[in-house]
């Protein structure tokens, strides 16, 4: 029997993760690891060009090479009756083009796989790969999205008849949820249109993707590096027809995902099929070139925006068109994704009126699909620069036209025209501690020094006050968004005979530290100690029922799972305890793992009643001889974090560097489990979302070729390339689930991009910049303040940037209110 | 095939190995040691970082053939009688690693750059590890468990330095 | 990726190694420090078939004094050379620039003649090799030779070099007492120069007695800003001299256009970090 300790306070403690040992030894189990007898390696042959026939595909010579067991094509497979699925029909009359996991006669992106070889061992199935010959009839790439709709336009897949996937419209007037924006357009005192690209991104994250199926057993196992293990169970199933119940999907130590790993992957279902074809286990593990080519994007969207207000800097509407680049094929939840963004560009602003109309296009690209934060990233950045562009036509300071137009803390509960409902917040509290920790009066006032004394190197301040929906999802939502599922969790507790305590949640972790915070709850309800705790994931034969990981949902919703049936497992003990005391279950209280008989000192710990159970010598009349429970949690709403984040730049107008000199954000998470953990998710997103206002984007050259193929072209940053943050948070506990949790996977990536674009335009507005495009790189802000000081020498060599950022080309077109 | 002959994590093997065949493939594919990861193509992430003769190297960038007769340490050959190296430790009590994935490489540049500097301000640590890249952590804590081991080891770290940098298993 | 498959040969001298690449001809290819090579190989953007691996040839390292020059093996790394202080003492510029290049685990294993013979115009050491009127010494079948550094980077990534030669030395004019910088604009930390300036200089009695600026990225080849030099030798080492001297920075350049920087914007980035890279070597207060 294990010794127990009086267990008080876990929620809220700064506990050292139990991951750790494992990683920070090298005892890890990555996919890539697995090696298993009679293993064989696939790999890829992937098509160089975006948009082309394929005429011929000779595989005689790789055939030929030692080691090679097979070369095989999509029809070689079966594989061109199989199309991936995309879970998500946003409209009735959505277009949904076939995606067969292997091009069959045309390839649609750079990067698209057209065979695959299986070799004894990988340098083999390189060499492989390297002797197969495909020949192709070049078609013309569809790279620009406006152009893609245009009248004769080449088209990304003609049996459709249009680039056009869908329109989804959201109209508050129609909605009920608020008024007609044209007419709050007709009727402003002020009207400031914008145009904002959000650039393509590119998860990168930092484990490879990799798969190894076994089909030698029963049950056919697919081990794979992914964020999603229960629904690629599911998602096989349905698209290959094997039995649901024949597949085991597990996902080992899964190094990062970001969304990136939540999909269904044709390399997945490709090393399933030959596996199945070899009658042996197959590996595939991607290069780092693969992953950046051939892995989902995110991002990619033109933002066209229209913000109606009063002079006194009342906001009276909110217009916003979007174009967003699907990419060659619809993914897991590719159209989905900005349609996310729908019920969040509003933000934490009383809008009266409001429309959300978003075109969904094809182009020759890697398809797109999550991304951290998934639509809400997207829907923050406009917003947030609309705010300060709003500001900026009034002449009103940046934090008060926020203050103006934001969501008091007693106004909540709050139904936005959105037609969401924010249960909680405290927008003021958040920005006065912000404004406290940043010193804004005093970096106001060094602007203003900097400004006046004209010195090269401008201070810029940027803010973003932000608020997000996490927590995906209540399933009655994502139904009446027409989505493929639900958005519950499941979870299961074992109370063992010697009184340790097995969890099993269905949420799939791949970095966040579940295991340390789900320990911690379940430490917290039960009264056990934090260590007597295992918490067990990402193997659907000991997990069966999960959505897995992913939308900030896995506390929110995966923990309240485990919160619900920790209270099953007390409501049974207390039966047994009840039992074992003689006394009636309403006399005893249970606190710190103890039931006590009221107004006494006689108990039994919890413990102890799990060893009678497991004895099963004298239980109450009828009860199984069990503990073990189980709860399947669906959430009645979204949860609502939010944050303000301000951020100072410094831009060297002579080269035009950006130097972050100080970052501080103020974050309201909800209810903490552990702190450590929480910042530690708010600091990697700030890297990311930071890294997307001034490193990283993925470029194409005119022949639809990816120019950041590699980590030396696509900038992920490094140590030296990031600044310090001072992070710190408030706390409005949610009021929709027990914990008073909200959500912290997200915010840090989706509210710092405009903080920072907006600072690096705070610097240099005066000098006449009105927009630059992210990433906000040197030449481009440099270029920005030469154009405004009427400077600017536009050589031919200049037409590749301005297509690349269509950046100056906008200022002009886009500059001012209309 | 070259016969080479190699201290790895204090034990010596000897191998034929392809010349093409990198020596973080060796370690993984030949010799198990799978705590060593591959993250990219190009020698950017950082993530394969090994202690090569008691300096760090990316082992996707050195091929298997060239270290004959040289002493490797990994990620699994830092633990003495039982106890994490300070630096490990540091990363567990400062969380400075997420998924992981990054941290076998990240601490063996971290032992390396005290090796050169043992009292680093941050700014040192930031361009010590500019060749390793995080994707979850924002680097943070990163820095801040290296700052925390460089303290802890203060006393020790001059007299064990060679032995700690270099060699030995459990 | 694995690279295709090669033969190999770790040469135990110079003579042999020379003999193994007149064998291979265009098939062979010299492995150095590797940090270019082996991902170049990994990608399959290059299939030698044999491979010239110098690192177990000892003769190629060390730094050593003579006389007027010092004489840096061509496989010393960069961490050995950043280290070394013969080196800070007698061109400080080639140690400081040496310091920017890849990352720390690159500088253990990467060398001084690798990277000059790689000759990637966005390589951070040509343009010092350049500025330090380096000489260098190439050994072939024919024998020994010197090229000044000036002659000795042909195109990119192309050499004097013949494929059955080897760069062994690289000699250096001594430069005591001059002050140096290198002065590097990039996207990150990891990334290749955009633009980067080589900058020593010589000042007597408050005045710039001598100069010499090399530019990295700014042409296929490393440029040498004669023009800044001769608008700066015998005037006064003030903000305002260095400032109009690197106008003309840009002279006599051809830089390139691509995804981080185009030509107009390389060629000012040359001028204001020619001022900057020059005030710092100077010691000038700006």
């Amino acid at each position: 029997m294990t010794a127990t300790q009086p267990v008080t306070g876990e929620l809220g403690k700064a506990r050292r993760r139990k991951e750790d040992a494992r990683l920070i030894t090298g005892r890890t189990r990555w996919t890539d690891n697995i090696t298993l007898p009679g293993m064989l390696h696939m790999a890829v042959v992937r098509s160089p060009l975006a948009h082309a026939k394929i005429t011929a595909i000779n595989t005689d010579a790789a055939r030929e090479l030692p080691g090679v067991l097979g070369v095989f094509t999509a029809t070689d497979l079966g594989a061109d009756s199989i199309s991936l699925p995309c879970a998500w029909q946003i409209t009735p009359d959505m277009k949904s083009p076939k995606a067969p996991p292997l091009a069959v006669d045309t390839v649609h992106f750079a990067g698209e796989g057209v065979a695959v070889v299986v070799a004894r061992d990988a340098a083999s199935a390189a060499d492989a790969v390297s002797a197969v010959e495909v020949d192709y009839d070049e078609l013309p790439p569809v790279l620009d999205m406006e152009a893609a709709l245009a009248d004769g336009a080449t088209l990304v897949h003609p049996d459709l008849g249009t680039n056009r996937n869908a329109l989804w419209v959201f109209d508050s007037a129609e909605a009920g949820s608020g008024g007609d924006v044209e007419q709050a357009i007709r009727d402003a005192e002020v009207v400031v249109k914008r145009r904002f690209h959000q650039q393509r991104l590119i998860p990168a994250f930092m484990e490879p993707r990799s798969v190894v199926v076994d089909p030698t057993g029963e049950q056919l196992t697919m081990w794979s590096a992914t964020q999603v293990p229960h629904i690629l169970k599911t998602m096989a199933s349905l698209t290959l027809g094997v039995p649901e119940h024949k597949v085991r999907v597990i996902a080992p130590d899964v190094g990062g995902g970001f969304g990136g790993k939540l999909q269904v992957t044709p390399e997945e279902t490709v090393t399933l099929l030959v596996a199945r074809r070899m009658g042996k286990p197959v590996k595939w593990t991607e290069t780092r070139s693969e992953s950046l080519l051939a892995a989902h994007h995110g991002r990619d969207q033109i933002q066209d925006l229209t913000v109606a207000a009063r002079r006194d800097g009342t906001v009276t509407g909110l217009k916003v068109e979007l174009l967003a680049d699907m990419g060659a094929y619809l993914r897991l939840v590719t159209p989905g994704i900005p349609i996310l963004g729908a019920f969040m560009f509003n933000s934490i602003y009383k809008f009266p009126a409001y429309r959300f109309a978003c075109t969904n296009v094809f182009t020759t690209k890697t398809p797109t699909d999550a991304y951290r934060g998934a639509g809400r990233p997207e829907a923050t950045f406009a917003i947030e620069r609309m705010m300060d562009e709003l500001a900026v036509e009034l002449g009103m300071e940046p934090l008060e036209l926020r203050q103006r137009n934001w969501i008091t803390h007693e106004e909540f509960p709050f139904a936005t025209v959105a037609g969401l409902t924010y249960d909680s917040g405290n927008y003021e509290a958040a920005t006065a501690k912000a404004k406290e920790l940043f010193d804004y009066g005093g970096l106001r006032a060094e602007q203003r020094r900097r400004r006046e004394a004209g010195d090269p190197v401008q201070l810029g301040i940027g803010i973003s006050t932000y608020t997000e929906m996490c927590g995906l999802a209540p399933s009655r939502v994502l139904g009446a968004l027409s989505y493929g599922a639900g958005g519950w969790e499941h979870a299961s507790i074992r109370m063992l005979a010697t009184g340790t305590v097995e969890v099993v949640t269905g949420v799939s972790p791949h970095g966040q530290g579940h295991e340390t915070a789900w320990s911690q709850i379940i430490a917290d309800k039960l009264g056990v100690p934090f260590e007597d705790v295992e918490v067990l994931h990402g193997d659907t034969q000991l997990s069966p029922k999960g959505m897995d990981t992913y939308g900030s949902r896995s506390l929110a919703v995966g923990g309240i799972a485990a919160v619900r049936a920790a209270d099953k497992v007390i409501e049974k003990a207390r039966k047994v305890a009840a039992h074992m005391l003689e006394c009636s279950e309403a006399d005893l209280e249970f606190a710190q793992g103890k039931f006590t008989i009221k107004g006494t000192d006689r108990g039994k710990t919890i413990q102890e009643v799990a060893f009678t159970t497991f004895a099963a010598h004298d239980l109450p009349e009828g009860m199984e001889p069990s503990l073990d429970s189980e709860a399947t949690f669906d959430p009645e709403n979204f949860s609502f974090p939010h944050g303000t984040h301000l951020c100072a730049a410094e831009v060297d107008t002579e080269t035009g560097w950006v130097t972050i000199t100080r970052y501080v954000c103020v974050d309201d998470v909800g209810t903490v489990v552990n702190p450590l953990i929480v910042e530690g998710q708010i600091q990697g997103g700030l890297a990311q979302g930071i890294a997307q206002a001034l490193f990283e984007e993925a470029t194409y050259d005119e022949g639809g070729t990816l120019t950041t193929g590699t980590l030396a072209d696509y900038l992920v940053p490094s140590a030296a390339d990031l600044p310090h943050f001072t992070t710190d948070r408030t706390e409005t506990p949610a009021t929709t689930n027990p914990l008073g949790v909200k959500g912290v996977g997200e915010a840090g990536t989706i509210a710092s991009t405009p903080a920072v674009v907006n600072a690096v335009l705070d610097a240099v507005r005066h000098l006449g910049v009105t927009d630059i495009d992210m990433p906000c790189s040197p030449q481009r802000v440099w270029r920005a303040v030469q154009s405004a000081r009427g400077a600017a020498k536009s050589t031919s060599d200049h037409t590749t940037e301005a297509a690349a950022g269509g950046g100056l080309g906008s200022i002009d077109a886009q500059g001012g209110a209309r | 095939m070259t016969r080479i002959s190699v201290m790895v994590d204090g034990v010596s093997y000897v191998d034929d190995v392809e010349p093409r065949t990198l020596l973080v493939h060796y370690l993984r594919e030949r010799l198990g040691k799978t705590g060593t990861v591959v993250g990219c193509d190009t020698s950017n992430c950082g993530a394969c970082t090994v202690h090569l003769d008691g300096r760090s190297v990316k082992s996707c960038s050195v091929f298997a053939v060239q270290v004959d007769g040289s002493e490797i340490t990994t990620i699994e050959g830092l633990i003495r009688d039982g106890n994490l190296h300070p630096m490990q430790q540091a990363f567990h009590d400062n969380h400075a690693l997420q998924c992981g994935y990054c941290t076998p490489g990240m601490i063996m540049q971290a032992i390396d750059l005290l090796g050169d500097d043992p009292n680093p301000d941050e700014q040192t640590v930031r361009e010590g590890l500019e060749g390793n890249l995080c994707r979850c952590t924002g680097y943070q804590n990163i820095v801040r468990a290296v700052l925390d081991a460089a303290e802890k080891m203060k006393p020790a770290v001059r007299a064990q330095q060679p032995s700690t940098v270099a060699g030995g298993g459990n | 990726m694995i690279p295709s498959t090669f033969d190999y040969l770790a040469a135990s001298s110079v003579d042999e190694a020379v003999q193994a690449l007149s064998e291979a001809g265009e098939d062979g290819k010299v492995l150095a420090g590797g940090q270019s090579l082996v991902p170049v190989l990994r990608l399959r953007l290059a299939m030698p078939t044999k491979l010239v691996d110098l690192n177990k040839i000892s003769e190629l390292r060390g730094v050593r004094d003579d006389g007027d020059a010092i004489v840096v093996g061509a496989m010393t790394t960069h961490h050995d050379v950043i280290n070394d202080p013969l080196i800070r003492e007698y061109a400080a510029l080639l140690s400081l620039a040496t310091q920017t290049v890849g990352d720390p685990q690159i500088r253990h294993r990467g060398t001084l003649g690798g990277a000059l013979v790689h000759a990637d115009p966005a390589g951070d050491l040509l343009a010092p090799a350049v500025a330090l009127d380096a000489e260098m010494v190439i050994v072939g079948p024919g024998g020994r030779r010197t090229v000044a550094a000036a002659e000795f980077f042909v195109d990119l990534f192309t050499t004097v070099v013949g494929p059955d030669e080897l760069l062994v030395e690289v000699r250096i004019p001594k430069k005591a007492g001059w002050g140096a910088h290198y002065e590097k604009f990039q996207r990150v930390a990891q990334a290749w120069s955009i633009v980067a300036v080589a900058a020593t200089v010589r000042a007597e009695g408050g005045s710039i007695a001598e100069a010499r600026v090399a530019l990295t990225n700014m042409a296929a080849t490393p440029v040498r800003a004669t023009g800044v030099e001769q608008a700066l030798v015998g005037q006064p080492a003030t903000v305002q001299t260095i400032c109009a001297a690197a106008e003309h920075a840009a002279e006599n350049t051809s830089p390139t256009s691509d995804g981080n920087a185009d030509a107009d914007y390389r060629e000012h980035l040359a001028r204001v970090l020619t001022a900057r890279a020059l005030t710092a070597a100077a010691g000038v207060a700006s």
